[in-house]
């Protein structure tokens, strides 16, 4: 009690006391713990957990912070690729949200039905409405299956899995992958891009040519890829299909999915001819996740969300801040869950100043690090600064930062998992 | 010696996006949050990537500098550390010197 005492105090010092008038009074709260402005988040990825822990880490503990995750743990996109490979497991990537309830901030196990940015509320189930000072949204991706012919219901959904969320798909393509005789082919599709992680259909083509490696030699991996070339880490990753999986994986460009049979497995293409695998693995189109659709916030080909990002609020709907993959993001910015906890951060210091009646900071800084597994322990990275520049009202990768590893290593290896464990527990904890 | 260093302070002093200028009140602050992914909230590392909290500042300015010139290869580093400016580096360190290891 008396940590929240001084913290509330010490957040009076610096939101001022105009800054709380207009926020709501304790006693109306769901909470009445905590008597501070309200922010409630949807979603607890990378983005939606990082922007509940510094919103609560930087505001001493004041804010009433509700979020909203129908997910019972949270469980990593990044590392997933190692469970289809073998060398890892779904609780190895699983935590639980115990580290933001012990913080004080309120989980919901529920989904957000729809947002009335007037009354500033969220819809949950049985008709319960949220009421918030500041709302961020940070859903992630809703998977396009429908779009693609063929694959619409859910008896196709059930052969033909896409694995594009950690969780049960990925545990289901490794029994599929598993049950797969020697000499089978394994045949996965990528999307035009903009798609959740550029790198991720890459590695899990090594994840998978790394397991027939060693107990399906015979088998192989083919890379059937809408885009015109490889769209991340190009020649780490021809590298490792020309020496390490020779033989096993097979790249082909410019291979737009026009539909798939779901009884036959055989993927349709444009221009080239049909596949027919043993295991098919669609990643089909994406977009912003539907909780944006409802909120109004997706501005850009009807798939993205565009925002400010000095505070990442939506360019559309005032109060409501959207991150990570749902937003349309700036030229070099891929869909990652790092870039997703950097927006976090970003939304936090920016909702605080707002809530303070400052302004945010005029150039926020990020950073993208992303590590790819070409076997169970060599490791690539790409990396870059981002900064964001007044003028052109976007980030800039800053000339001269960034770039990729000289070689896979399993030094990187060692990195790799260290930044999952600390971004974990930065996000989580 | 001291000529150039004063001529390299003034380079920095000028450029538009400089720490010092930022009106920001966490500015420091903000822009080590973006190293918290890997070397842990507040630079308290979880293992296997050094922690930055309670480092002294020089030292912490000097090994960043040295990552930015190429003096100290490494895979990450002198790709990140090349994307900000000498008073960013001078504004981190001091943040994280200040903060319990």
């Amino acid at each position: 009690m008396s940590r929240h005492l001084s913290s509330r105090r010490d957040f009076l010092k610096v939101v001022g006391a105009a800054g709380l008038a207009t926020g709501p009074l304790a006693g109306c709260a769901v909470s009445p713990s905590r008597s501070g402005p309200k922010v409630v988040i949807v979603g607890g990825g990378y983005g939606g957990a990082t922007a509940a822990k510094y919103l609560d880490l930087w505001s001493g503990g004041t804010l009433d912070i509700t979020l909203v995750e129908a997910q019972a743990n949270f469980v990593s996109c990044p590392l997933s690729n190692l469970v289809l490979g073998g060398s890892k497991q779904i609780a190895d990537l699983t935590v639980s949200y115990d580290g933001l309830r012990n913080r004080g901030i309120k989980i919901l196990a529920d989904t957000a039905q729809g947002v009335d940015p007037v009354r500033q509320t969220v819809r949950i189930s049985n008709q319960v409405d949220l009421p918030y000072d500041r709302l961020i949204l940070s859903p992630g991706v809703d998977i396009l299956s429908d779009e693609v012919p063929g694959l619409g219901t859910a008896q196709a959904q059930s052969r033909i899995l896409h694995a594009w969320k950690a969780g049960p798909q990925t545990v289901a393509l490794r029994r599929q992958l598993e049950a797969m005789p020697d000499g089978g082919v394994y045949a996965i599709t990528i999307p035009r891009a903009p798609y959740r992680c550029p790198p991720g259909p890459y590695e899990r083509a090594c994840q998978v040519a790394w397991y027939f490696k060693r107990s399906k030699p015979r088998s192989k991996v083919l890379i059937l890829d809408a885009n015109e070339d490889v769209t991340s880490k190009k020649g780490l990753f021809m590298k490792a299909w020309n020496e390490d999986y020779k033989g096993i994986v097979e790249y082909r460009p410019n291979h737009q999915l026009t539909a798939v049979d779901a009884a036959t497995l055989t993927a349709k293409f444009e221009f080239s001819p049909d596949v027919k695998a043993d295991v098919l693995n669609v990643i089909p189109p994406q977009r912003a996740g539907a909780i944006a659709a409802q909120a109004g916030v997706i501005t850009a080909n009807n798939r993205w969300c565009e925002v400010d990002f000095r505070s990442f609020e939506s360019l559309k709907v005032p109060k409501v801040h959207v991150l990570g993959d749902s937003i349309l993001l700036a030229p070099l910015m891929p869909k990652s869950g790092h870039m997703a906890n950097q927006h976090g951060k970003v939304a936090a210091a920016a909702i605080l100043n707002a809530l303070a009646g400052q302004t945010p900071n005029p150039t926020p800084i990020i950073n993208n690090t992303c590590y790819s597994y070409i076997t169970d322990k060599d490791v690539v990275h790409v990396c870059s600064v981002h900064r964001y520049d007044a003028d052109k009202k976007t980030f800039l990768t800053v000339q001269g930062s960034g770039g990729v590893s000289m070689a896979a290593s399993a030094l990187e290896g060692e990195y790799a998992f260290a930044w999952a464990r600390n971004i974990w527990a930065d996000a989580l904890t | 010696m001291r000529m150039h260093l004063l001529v390299a302070s003034l380079v920095a002093a000028t450029t538009p996006l400089a720490g010092a200028q930022n009106p920001d009140p966490n500015f420091a602050r903000n822009i080590a949050a973006a190293c918290a992914n890997c070397h842990g909230t507040n630079g308290v590392s979880k293992g296997g990537i050094p922690s930055l909290a309670g480092q002294s500042k020089s030292e912490l300015v000097r090994k960043m500098q040295d990552y930015k010139s190429g003096r100290t290869p490494a895979t990450i580093m002198p790709q990140l550390a090349k994307g900000y400016s000498d008073q960013e580096i001078d504004r981190m360190a001091g943040w994280f010197a200040a903060q319990k290891p």
